[in-house]
């Protein structure tokens, strides 16, 4: 069983999981030391699928590569690209190579990223990518076929709090953890009040028990990242006055800081959290100062004191 | 099974913008056919959904999945088929592309699912209000 799978099942354990750089030419040390301060954090990392629509090394080969320098990898898969066949193949491969959780996602559509050209695929959706993955888990491929023996995986999904229709979220987001998905990392939301009405919807309908909310908190160097999100990362918007505040701040870095570490403490003090999905843009060790101004112990540290929640601390 | 085809897409096609995906769920998503989203999306709206309704792939069409949510809520529809609405529908069948899903519907050729879809996991989410 996967630790991450452990950690959500425990019920009450603070889970953190972050998402990979993505690579292109290099090599496994370039890697390893691009993902190793994020591996002293979070339990596990995700190996992304082609993210933004751009290509780049496969989620596959990376999530080796996380599993490789002793992290523990979550393998995205997303529905853009390849039909229900290359994903069961991709779920199938990972697991070979002892990758036990999937993150099943829908995907930006092929206008986002460089190649529009490109065919957009999406045989599946990601509801049903949820539910042909829980199939695999349970030792079936989605034509009835075996896969020998169960793969025994923990089952993941991708819900934006933030896009209209707002309301619906929750009842979208149920439908993915009815299909088997037991943990969602949360679409970054830059509107508060969005990611709270989204959360309390499911924690009402009990759904926070069944799944692992983990709302994303994105480290940006500043207001150049927070238009780039906001122009570029379909379904997210950035509030002009976010925007404005952290250009008439003196230190526009110190202050996208201050504003991902607010956000992470909204986040982190909404009933029915685990925890958070972090992605780090900046790679200037703000994601460990992050860590330690929340005052979340190391990875290591966690497990030892079997450690619950920032708040108790 | 031609002509049925044909007269399903002189109906359909004017009034739903109907693609002929031949297994029809227009009843279970509000009268609006999903395959008209470019993501071909079968089971509700993709993150990707603009601040003003419209959709990431076509930014002068409004999103289908909210066309649908909003009319599975205010149009008069039999409430059996307002509860199949967050209900989780199968994967396409491409095998049934340009065929007639009046015929399919009849010859139960549309409920021949894959042997793997686990259609007992697919339970509802909460009721559209």
């Amino acid at each position: 069983m996967s630790r991450l799978r452990s950690l959500i099942e425990a019920g009450d354990r603070l889970v953190l999981t972050g998402e990979a750089r993505t690579m292109d030419a290099g090599d496994l040390d370039d890697f390893s030391e691009k993902t190793v301060e994020m591996a002293e954090w979070v339990d596990a990392i995700n190996a992304t699928d082609n993210p933004t629509a751009r290509a780049h090394a496969s989620n596959v080969a990376i999530a080796i590569a996380i599993a490789q320098m002793g992290a523990e990898p979550v393998l995205q898969v997303v529905c853009r690209d390849k039909n229900r066949l290359a994903c069961q193949a991709d779920v199938v491969g990972a697991a070979l190579h002892g990758v036990e959780n999937v993150c099943c996602l829908t995907g930006d559509d092929v206008t986002a990223g460089d190649e529009p050209q490109a065919c957009r695929v999406f045989d599946l959706d990601g509801p049903q990518l949820v539910s042909v993955v829980d199939g695999l888990s349970r030792g079936r491929y989605l034509s009835g076929r075996s896969t020998g023996r169960p793969l025994d995986l923990l089952v993941g999904a991708v819900e934006n709090p933030g896009a209209p229709p707002l309301e619906y979220r929750a009842e979208r987001a149920a439908l993915k953890i009815g299909a088997g998905a037991r943990f969602l990392q949360l679409q970054i939301c830059f509107l508060p009040e969005r990611l709270e009405a989204f959360v309390s919807a499911l924690d009402r309908a009990g759904l926070c028990q069944q799944a692992a909310i983990l709302p994303t908190i994105v480290l940006l160097r500043g207001t150049r990242g927070l238009k780039f999100v906001h122009d570029r990362v379909p379904g997210v918007i950035v509030p002009p006055e976010t925007i404005a505040r952290i250009e008439a701040a003196q230190d526009e870095s110190e202050a996208a800081y201050a504003l991902a570490l607010e956000q992470a403490r909204e986040a982190l003090a909404l009933p029915g959290v685990r925890g958070l999905h972090l992605t780090d843009f900046r790679h200037d060790g703000a994601l460990s100062r992050l860590c330690e101004d929340l005052r979340i112990p190391t990875r290591e540290e966690r497990y030892a004191d079997a450690y619950r929640s920032p708040l108790a601390v | 099974m031609k002509v049925i085809a044909t007269l399903e897409h002189v109906v359909k096609k004017p009034m739903f913008g109907c693609q002929m995906c031949g297994q029809c769920v227009l009843h279970e998503t509000g009268m609006t056919c999903p395959m008209n989203c470019p993501k071909t999306l079968r089971n509700g709206p993709c993150g990707g959904v603009r601040e003003d309704g419209a959709c990431e792939v076509k930014p002068d069409m409004r999103c289908v999945w909210l066309k649908a949510e909003h009319r599975a809520r205010a149009w008069p529809l039999p409430s059996s088929w307002r509860a199949h609405f967050g209900h989780l529908r199968a994967p396409v069948d491409n095998s049934l592309h340009g065929t007639s899903a009046w015929a399919n519907l009849f010859s139960g050729r549309n409920r021949e699912l894959p042997a793997g879809w686990q259609t007992e996991r697919a339970r509802p989410g909460p009721e559209a209000t």
